[in-house]
């Protein structure tokens, strides 16, 4: 987020400075002047309220937390130059051992839940995004043909996006209760809350059904900006209605797809509050924000570590992403109005 | 035109710029000496749902019309109270007078130095209390807090089926042959968090096994005394004397089972008693009974719940914040917190006083679970040790790894959490 602050800055500034010359006079003539001045508030707020967060987490991640005295019982100050050591206790999985030195992190320390969370998150995010696609686009098809009670239908699969995430992770704790609804239904007797694989899918379930018509709606937009007559021409010439999808529909609508699956993408590499509140992080389903929380309590300087690295890693994600789908997500216009 | 433009966008900066000084300053509080550490103080504690603390506010501003007490309210949840007092402790806020901490959090309190040991100036009279809630709010040998309240798990049985509640896990596990038409035999609390913890604390300590030894940050968890405790949950899966959907167990869902009658035995807090006997779906009304949890010989080891009163570091008026603190120790006050907010006193007086025991019947029993209590592990690490004994505890009870091996690794997970 620091390389976004001043890019977006200057993103802004790019159409108002012309060639250098004219440039120079227009800050004589202090207009220039005038912009800087106007933009300054904006510049000024984002660093103080996302530059030094960011900089003193940076800043935190390479110092020591405070240990105990052993002679007094007491916690030392801390403080201190740590080195790298807080990325090697997360990355190479090295925790302190009695005695000093670092060894393996045993099972039942957050530092060895580092690469289970890593996996964990990855998994929800490759899981959920898919299932939200196709199901989004489905109903995004729907919701865009004409037929009566349109309006309902576009209503009623909305409202789970409009409850709030800590709402329908506690909708879903009553469903997925030993003795609740989904096990009478369906016949079965899974621990759906207290057991790895139905804890897992039990998020990748209410995260699906919350945010799917998040995604539907982001497409139905893209699906409103096709034109009715390329499907009547491609008709005429006899193309399937398969092929008017995979032809027409899925090319064109390919720019809000993209967007819709970076945003979700995003969203569930940072997603704490449903399997917090749906199975508290436990039986396998802790993801690095979780965990980012949990080591807040053991100590700041090594949460700091932590949330940079996620921080890098979604952010590396996010680049990627942007560049296999060529998205234009940030609105900025690729060569064609300038 | 043009200079209008300027001194409107300087005024936009200027007022940024007042806001984020305003900011800053506004959260310096002017520490002013007076010298005497007398005066009105502030109480932090948990969200009061009965209502309790108006009453306690009346009865001391009446004596201490110069050092009146405000009392502040945190939220609701346990994690959210902690977080609070860390902020303000690290920012070294003089208006956390007094603070509510639970007893798990005050080692850790008291290592960084936010509590004021309660010695010298500071002495407290801790004689007419329990032992265990004294243990509880002592660190490395020194009394860092005033016990507030306790908290002690008990066993309620069907007197209905078991006329008479079994003292030694034996026992129990016999008794269980006879439950008939219920579905399940005993639980406690086994989902993956804190209640674990102190289930499992409880079948260790009943074994004679320990989980982290006296100085708070050796851990001598790796015993066959230990092993046999946890053995006793383990082989209740395996077995089948817990149900299979007690891995999932907070107090709510066990008291849930136990209310519609599945469960024969339930481990669970004194709260339960009442809510038993007053759920509108409660079938086991008048039909069951509480006893001390049993043991391997005889009865076990609880653990012990509840908070203490201690006094903030940086406050500025710290000796009416001990006559607070003496004061909450008082008869009246610790029956004004079990009459309207059903919290167990810390005197052991009161668990024989006959208006109490007649209107809560369940104290002499508590007291004797409060009297063989063992605090939870005192330790300042206490967030990575409580982690180390959940997650491998839920891993021997799912079957994924054997006693032995849940041990070993709660052991060097300990030790992990306490060398850093």
């Amino acid at each position: 987020m620091t390389i976004a602050g001043p890019a977006a800055g200057s993103a802004q500034t790019t159409p108002t400075s012309p060639p250098k010359a004219v440039a120079r006079n227009k800050i004589k003539t202090g207009e220039g002047r005038l912009a800087w001045m106007l933009i300054a508030p904006t510049v000024l707020l984002l660093a103080v309220i996302t530059g030094y967060p960011i900089v003193k987490a940076l800043y935190s991640s390479f110092q020591k937390d405070s240990g105990l005295n052993a002679a007094t019982g007491f916690f030392d100050q801390g403080g201190g130059s740590a080195g790298v050591s807080n990325y090697k206790h997360w990355l190479l999985q090295q925790c302190p051992v009695q005695g000093g030195g670092v060894g393996k992190c045993p099972p039942g320390t957050l530092g060895h839940e580092f690469w289970p969370s890593l996996s964990v998150t990855v998994g929800f995010t490759v899981v959920s995004v898919a299932i939200e696609a196709v199901i989004g686009m489905g109903m995004a098809l729907m919701m865009h043909r004409a037929f009566k009670g349109r309006g309902l239908v576009r209503a009623a699969i909305l409202v789970p996006w409009a409850i709030p995430t800590a709402v329908t992770a506690k909708l879903w704790t009553v469903v997925f209760d030993p003795n609740g609804v989904l096990n009478k239904v369906l016949g079965t007797n899974y621990q759906w809350t207290s057991d790895k694989w139905p804890a897992r899918a039990a998020v990748v379930i209410a995260d699906v059904w919350k945010t799917t018509p998040f995604i539907a709606l982001l497409i139905l937009a893209g699906l409103q900006g096709i034109g009715a007559e390329l499907y009547e021409s491609a008709k005429v010439d006899g193309a399937s209605a398969w092929q008017r999808f995979t032809k027409i529909t899925l090319p064109l609508v390919k720019p809000a797809l993209a967007v819709a699956l970076i945003f979700r993408t995003l969203d569930v590499l940072r997603m704490y509050d449903l399997p917090k509140i749906l199975t508290g992080g436990a039986n396998g389903t802790s993801t690095l924000s979780i965990l980012v929380v949990d080591q807040l309590q053991q100590g700041p300087n090594s949460a700091a570590a932590l949330s940079t690295i996620t921080f890098i890693f979604i952010f590396g994600v996010a680049f990627l992403m942007v560049r296999i789908f060529g998205a234009n997500v940030t609105g900025a216009s690729k060569g064609g109005t300038k | 035109m043009r200079t209008n433009r300027v001194a409107v966008a300087a005024l936009a900066v200027g007022l940024v710029a007042a806001s984020v000084t305003g900011c800053s300053s506004s959260k310096k509080k002017s520490g002013s000496s007076s010298g005497s550490d007398r005066g009105p103080i502030t109480v932090v504690q948990g969200k009061d749902n009965n209502n309790v603390l108006p009453d306690i506010a009346a009865l001391w501003n009446k004596d201490h019309p110069t050092e009146k007490v405000t009392f502040r309210q945190q939220s609701d949840s346990a994690d959210d109270q902690l977080q609070d007092l860390e902020q303000h402790f690290q920012s070294k806020d003089s208006g956390y007078d007094v603070v509510s901490v639970d007893v798990v959090w005050t080692a850790e309190f008291a290592a960084k130095g936010w509590i004021v040991p309660l010695k010298d100036q500071y002495n407290l009279d801790t004689s007419k209390l329990l032992p265990a809630t004294v243990k509880s709010a002592t660190y490395n040998g020194t009394l860092f807090a005033a016990p507030a309240s306790s908290d002690g798990g008990l066993l309620y049985y069907r007197k209905d089926i078991i006329p008479t509640p079994p003292k030694t896990w034996d026992e129990l596990i016999a008794d269980c042959a006879k439950k008939g038409s219920v579905k399940g035999c005993y639980a406690g609390q086994f989902a993956n968090y804190e209640g674990l913890t102190v289930n499992a604390a409880e079948a260790i300590n009943a074994a004679g096994g320990q989980i982290v030894k006296e100085d708070g940050k050796t851990a001598n968890v790796n015993t066959p005394e230990a092993a046999k405790g946890l053995d006793f949950l383990v082989n209740g899966f395996k077995q089948g004397y817990i149900p299979k959907e007690a891995i999932g167990f907070k107090e709510e869902g066990s008291l849930n089972a136990f209310q519609d009658g599945n469960l024969l035995f339930l481990r669970n807090w004194p709260y339960a008693d009442s809510l038993l006997n007053t759920n509108a779906a409660s079938k086991v009304k008048g039909k069951f009974d509480i006893a001390p949890l049993p043991g391997p010989n005889g009865h076990g080891a609880s653990s012990l719940g509840g908070h203490n009163w201690a006094i903030g570091a940086f406050s500025k008026h710290k000796a009416t914040a001990l006559d607070f603190l003496k004061f909450a120790e008082s008869d009246e006050v610790q029956k004004l917190l079990i009459n309207k907010a059903s919290l167990a006193p810390v005197v052991t007086s009161l668990y024989s006083d006959p208006t109490l025991v007649s209107k809560f019947p369940y104290l002499p029993v508590l007291l004797k679970s409060i009297e063989t209590a063992v605090p939870r592990p005192v330790t300042p690490f206490y967030p990575g040790v409580t982690k180390a004994i959940e997650v491998n505890t839920f891993a021997a009870l799912q079957g994924q790894k054997s006693t032995q091996q849940a041990l070993a690794d709660m052991q060097s997970a300990i030790q992990s959490a306490t060398s850093g």
